[in-house]
């Protein structure tokens, strides 16, 4: 049987984080099936059919799937659950609110955050922020998975000539309906798809400071910022920019930490980067047991150097 | 309206857990357990509510072992009125599904307009339980709440998502699942704990509510995440500028 990735997107364009879910649908064997369901998401639809590996793409389009609300998606992926052995979701805001919804419903168990594929009913997972992995075994007839998406490579966004199927839309479940949102503008690299990310925390004092030192950096080495939660809660970064346990899990190839402390929380979120530079003037800062490279040093003078110095 | 509070009692998150030499778990033996923080923010949120009038009871409950009376008692120190205990044996792995059942039941039998819970447990780190609950009970679902508002019959929830902040409306009955900046939970106070102690509280098991909490997924194996390699200090900034262009070459 085949495994259907539920892709994510914005209609348009297919969001990164699907790419990465293909590889791990293509890791538990048989075909791998992109769900793409919209509104006028034919783009979308065009995208996912491009994606290397990808045998089908089921497009569903209906007024009920644009903004994306649980119960209606949901419904859609129930409408076509039967067909696959694995439902594959990105572990985003949108995969984790849709995953459980379909898993309880089709009465089986979900495996959340998925890091490793071992074999088609065997996965890795981590627990306890990070700080165990454990090796679960689904017995469940249809395995649902959210997946961490930077355990995976993100699979070619090219190369492959996939069929589109359309498939009826679901009705709209009458039980919620969308009112709006506010979508932080940025002309920065996303935070999860980042290869840099400039990060600081509590000790940057303020809102100005943040920006004022952590920019250039970020500006010279074409980064993303991030942010402690400490750094969030005290208002001086927005909270989407928040990495850790609750907030992204990334894993950029270089991760700078100005004036952060290191809490577990923090760590589960940036410890799997490739390397990690830690700039505090706390010698005892957990973050260092955890640094490639240390200095210990004031950020407001070492950070500006290292503006200059690059 | 009355409102459903699921609280789960976890390893205190300050706590770092060590995995247990063996491989089969995590070691929790005589480490301190608190209440989950999201659960924390689901109580008080319900508690503002009942403040503001909107809410006539608050009811908390808890799925595991004896302990978890402690947890209950956290949550009618903060402010719910009455809790139920769902007790399970305690060398038995309670997944989410089967919480999610159980709570299905009791959704059944006391009528509430919301369900408020966390929107993950530190320790499993899951993040299912609220959709579940919502899909078993073909409710409407509210997750990582950081802004709720009731009127005219309908939860008015601001959520936090990827990018930004998303607000929907759902009909009640709804479950909410909260997220870290719904609010500040209050500090319990001793005559609020020594109040706590006289609030009335019910011991259920599975089998009354007719629920098999079975676990589906087998933990085969619990492992040590893979070490870093020890880092090094630098002296100054040129140090490191030379550092990650020749020896780590990331920049």
């Amino acid at each position: 049987m085949a495994a259907l990735v539920i892709a994510e997107h914005d209609h348009g364009t297919l969001k990164g984080a699907t790419l990465n879910t293909v590889t791990a649908a293509a890791a538990c064997g048989g075909d791998v099936h992109v769900l793409i369901a919209g509104h006028n998401a034919a783009g979308a639809a065009q995208a996912a059919a491009q994606i290397a590996g990808v045998t089908k793409v089921l497009h569903a389009d209906g007024a009920s799937l644009a903004e994306q609300l649980a119960e209606n998606v949901a419904a859609q992926v129930l409408a076509i659950a039967s067909n696959y052995a694995h439902l594959l979701f990105p572990a985003t805001a949108h995969g984790k609110n849709v995953a459980p919804r379909v898993a309880a419903k089709l009465d089986v168990a979900q495996l959340s955050d998925v890091t490793k594929v071992v074999s088609a009913d065997t996965f890795e997972r981590p627990i306890y922020a990070g700080n165990a992995i454990a090796t679960v075994q689904s017995a469940d007839a249809t395995k649902v998975l959210t997946v961490r998406t930077t355990g995976f490579d993100a699979a070619a966004a090219s190369g492959g000539s996939a069929a589109i199927e359309s498939i009826a839309a679901v009705a709209d479940s009458g039980k919620s309906a969308f009112v709006g949102s506010e979508i932080a503008k940025s002309d920065r690299p996303e935070l999860t798809a980042a290869k840099i990310i400039v990060s600081g925390g509590r000790a940057m004092g303020s809102s100005d400071k943040f920006n004022e030192v952590l920019t250039p950096l970020a500006d010279k080495l074409g980064a993303a910022l991030g942010a402690s939660r400490a750094a969030v809660d005290a208002g001086y970064a927005p909270n989407d920019w928040q990495v850790g346990q609750t907030g992204k899990i990334v894993a950029p190839t270089l991760y700078i930490a100005c004036g952060i402390s290191g809490a577990i929380q923090h760590l589960a979120g940036m410890k799997d980067s490739k390397v990690i530079v830690a700039i505090n003037k706390d010698p005892e800062a957990p973050i260092f047991s955890v640094a490639d490279y240390g200095l210990e040093a004031d950020l407001f003078t070492a950070v500006p150097e290292l503006v200059n110095a690059l | 309206m009355k409102v459903l509070v699921p609280v789960k009692r976890v390893v205190d998150y300050n706590v770092k857990v060590r995995v247990k030499s063996d491989g089969t778990g995590v070691d929790i033996a005589n480490v301190k357990m608190s209440m989950n923080p999201f659960d924390e923010i689901a109580v008080e949120e319900a508690v503002r509510l009942k403040e503001k009038g909107v809410v006539t009871e608050v009811i908390a409950v808890s799925c595991g072992v004896t302990q978890c009376q402690e947890t209950l008692r956290t949550a009618m120190a903060i402010g719910a009125d009455r809790a139920i205990l769902v007790e399970t044996p305690a060398d038995l792995d309670l997944q989410p599904l089967a919480v999610a059942k159980l709570l299905k039941a009791l959704v059944d039998k006391e009528q509430p307009g919301l369900v408020i819970l966390g929107k993950q447990a530190i320790d499993d780190d899951c993040n299912q339980t609220g959709q579940m609950l919502a899909a078993l009970a073909d409710l409407p679902q509210a997750t990582f709440a950081s802004k709720v508002e009731i009127a005219d019959g309908k939860a008015k929830v601001t959520r936090e998502i990827d990018g930004g902040l998303e607000t929907i409306s759902l009909s009640i009955p709804a479950v909410i699942t909260t997220d870290l900046r719904l609010n500040e939970p209050r500090y319990v106070t001793l005559p609020n704990i020594m109040k706590a102690k006289k609030k009335p509280m019910e011991t259920l098991k599975p089998a009354d509510l007719g629920v098999d909490v079975t676990p589906r997924i087998k933990t085969l194996k619990v492992s040590e995440p893979p070490k870093r390699g020890a880092g090094v200090k630098v002296a100054d900034v040129a140090t490191l500028v030379a550092k990650l262009k020749n020896e780590a070459k990331v920049i």
